[in-house]
């Protein structure tokens, strides 16, 4: 079976499950719209190896575009969708043009002082109800027909806009276009050399990897019905990648499960509040930032695969243990 | 001009010109991590951070005052630096950069945490010296003396950085350091040594900077993230090529952003960013770059 076929099967099978433990409509919601940016974002620096702190941009106004659209022009929830994805196209062209221009760490750079240049414009605009956000963005019906105002029903409407889009960028990375992104992060003088335009190919998958998280953005105004500055602030950039290294940079399922993670503990220390151990009394809601860092510093440092590229790691090292053959074969190919 | 009073504008250049040092600075602690390190240092704006509430604290909890501090708090946290070297980032060494990043992001991360959560994000005012209050009249202007103060002491600050770097042995030996650090390590100079002393060297102006700015920002936790990423900007302007690049566009960014307050205010919060953008079409390696 095709890889994409497989992620398809798995995705289809979580999402239909989670419901059914008693978990919150609203913190499941939140996990598609957070997974969803962390695919998008897994996307593009993942396979290409170029890290965007830039990403919140995208998320932010997508967020804004959806809301606005639909709060001011009573737009219906698949046009606001479409909206906030080429809002996302537009913006990642732009931003996109300009920092593939650089590599490696100033490219982060420049993505990040571009995202924060968005996010003055966005505290700044009239459409963004400044401090205040966009608050109570109605859901109304899909193609007019189906009512989302039911969590059940617009869950499902989610859940398979995100299993669509890991099934999308699995197909497009088994596609001849994914196979150059992989040859360009893997040696980028070979691929010019080979002939290929290499910078349109990295603005491609930018600007794909920003329509998505564009569309993220989208589904979580809706979805929450609030889009607002957190949704556009940098730390919100900071936290997919968090999202992306816990759970694998680059594999396709670890955005996911990152995203899951991530989201879970936010919301689980925040409801925790005050704790109290012995005679110390201890805070936990205000301890989020340090906790969140604190994992950071600990991936980067013990496990950079992250949760899913270690399993599969172990997976490949028993496997090359069973078959002798196999490991030589992977050393000759090593060296 | 524009009917701008000149004394509103001379006053705008003042405070541009004072962030422009503290800009100046702070790039210029980056761009000598990043040469030696490849790190781009995101916990630089912690360290700044650092700094503020260094001077803060000896002065609340053991009565140090102000001068003692301008020299102290930078050798504290110039070794808690070392100490994060030492421990956690040489342990990254030969790794794709992006990871030292990622470290340094969440290092940022749990230092402003804990910051936060002691002191809330409210500021806290700290008083100039007394030496250093009141203004000077210069006839067509009022200056305030510790703006002047703040020129002043970050333009030695950073000559004396510079000079340690383009015109002492120490400094010829990081700048081969970080064209080949092996060669280097070969010819019997203890380069581990060195990128620990840089590391250092870049807290220590991160904090000295942060001491500076003290008196006249409020001391805050996320004081900070947001002078960062303009100082990132500042970075990918002026290019890492030179140390005198760094001082020189960190300055210039400072006024420009300073004279946006006057003549179009709404723009000024990302003047440097669309500076940034400008400067990156026409010149992709920066003004001061060196790489193609």
């Amino acid at each position: 079976m095709k890889t994409s076929t497989v992620l398809l099967i798995t995705l289809a099978v979580i999402g239909v499950i989670a419901p059914l433990t008693g978990l919150y409509p609203q913190f499941l919601m939140k996990c598609v719209a957070l997974a969803l940016f962390a695919v998008a974002f897994n996307f593009f620096t993942g396979n290409i190896g170029l890290l965007s702190i830039g990403h919140a941009a995208f998320f932010g106004m997508g967020a804004y575009a959806a809301g606005f659209a639909t709060k001011a022009w009573s737009f219906t929830p698949e046009l606001a969708l479409v909206l906030s994805l080429l809002v996302g196209v537009a913006l990642g062209i732009v931003m996109g043009g300009m920092a593939i221009r650089r590599q490696g760490i100033y490219f982060a750079m420049i993505t990040l002082a571009l995202a924060q240049m968005v996010y003055f414009v966005c505290v700044q605009a009239p459409f963004t109800g400044a401090e205040d956000g966009l608050q109570r963005i109605p859901r109304r019906s899909l193609f007019g027909l189906i009512d989302l105002s039911n969590d059940l029903v617009m869950y499902t409407f989610v859940l398979v806009l995100l299993i669509a889009a890991v099934w999308g960028f699995q197909r497009i990375m088994e596609s001849p276009f994914g196979q150059v992104l992989l040859a360009i992060r893997d040696n980028e003088p070979r691929a010019i050399s080979l002939g290929y335009d290499v910078q349109k190919y990295k603005l491609s998958a930018f600007t794909m990897s920003a329509a998505i998280a564009g569309l993220a953005g989208g589904v979580k105004a809706l979805t929450l019905g609030f889009a607002g500055l957190p949704d556009a602030h940098w730390t919100q950039s900071g936290n997919v990648i968090l999202m992306c290294l816990l759970g694998g940079l680059g594999t396709p399922l670890g955005p996911v499960i990152g995203a899951i993670l991530v989201v879970a503990l936010e919301s689980r220390l925040s409801g925790l509040g005050v704790v109290q151990i012995g005679p110390f009394a201890l805070d936990l809601s205000s301890k989020v930032p340090i906790i969140i860092g604190f994992i950071f510093m600990v991936c980067v440092l013990l496990f950079r695969r992250g949760i899913v590229g270690e399993i599969s790691a172990a997976f490949a090292s028993a496997k090359a243990r069973q078959s002798p053959a196999a490991d030589a074969e992977k050393k000759s190919m090593a060296s | 001009m524009f009917d701008i009073p000149l004394q509103v504008l001379l006053g705008q250049i003042t405070i541009g010109l004072v962030n422009g040092c503290f800009y100046a600075i702070l790039s210029l602690g980056l761009a000598l991590i990043f040469g030696l390190l490849n790190v781009i240092n995101f916990a630089h704006g912690a360290l700044y951070m650092l700094g503020a509430f260094g001077v803060y604290l000896a002065m609340q909890k053991l009565g140090v005052n102000y001068w003692w501090s301008l020299l102290l708090v930078p050798i504290v946290v110039g070794a808690f630096g070392a100490m994060i070297e030492r421990l956690l980032l040489r342990r990254l060494v030969g790794l794709d950069h992006l990871y030292g990043l990622l470290f340094t992001f969440g290092l940022a991360l749990v230092l402003e945490g804990i910051f936060r959560d002691i002191y809330g994000s409210a500021g806290l005012p700290y008083p100039p010296p007394p030496a250093l209050r009141g203004l000077i009249d210069l006839g067509f202007m009022r200056l305030p003396i510790y703006r002047v103060w703040i020129v002043v002491a970050s333009l030695l600050v950073c000559f004396a950085t510079w000079f340690l770097i383009e015109r002492t042995r120490l400094g010829s030996y990081l700048r081969a350091g970080t064209e080949n650090a092996k060669m280097v390590q070969a010819l019997g100079i203890n380069v581990p040594l060195m990128v620990t002393f840089v590391y250092a060297l870049g807290a220590a102006l991160a904090a000295f900077a942060g001491v500076l700015a003290a008196p006249i920002y409020q001391v805050q936790p996320l004081m900070g993230s947001n002078i960062l990423i303009i100082t990132f900007a500042v970075v990918v302007i002026g290019g890492l090529g030179s140390t005198a690049g760094a001082i020189a566009t960190g300055l210039a960014l400072g006024v420009i952003e300073g004279l946006s307050k006057v003549f179009y205010p709404e723009v000024s919060s990302t003047i440097v960013f669309i500076v940034m953008a400008i400067v990156l079409l026409v010149r992709p390696a920066g003004l001061f770059g060196r790489e193609a």
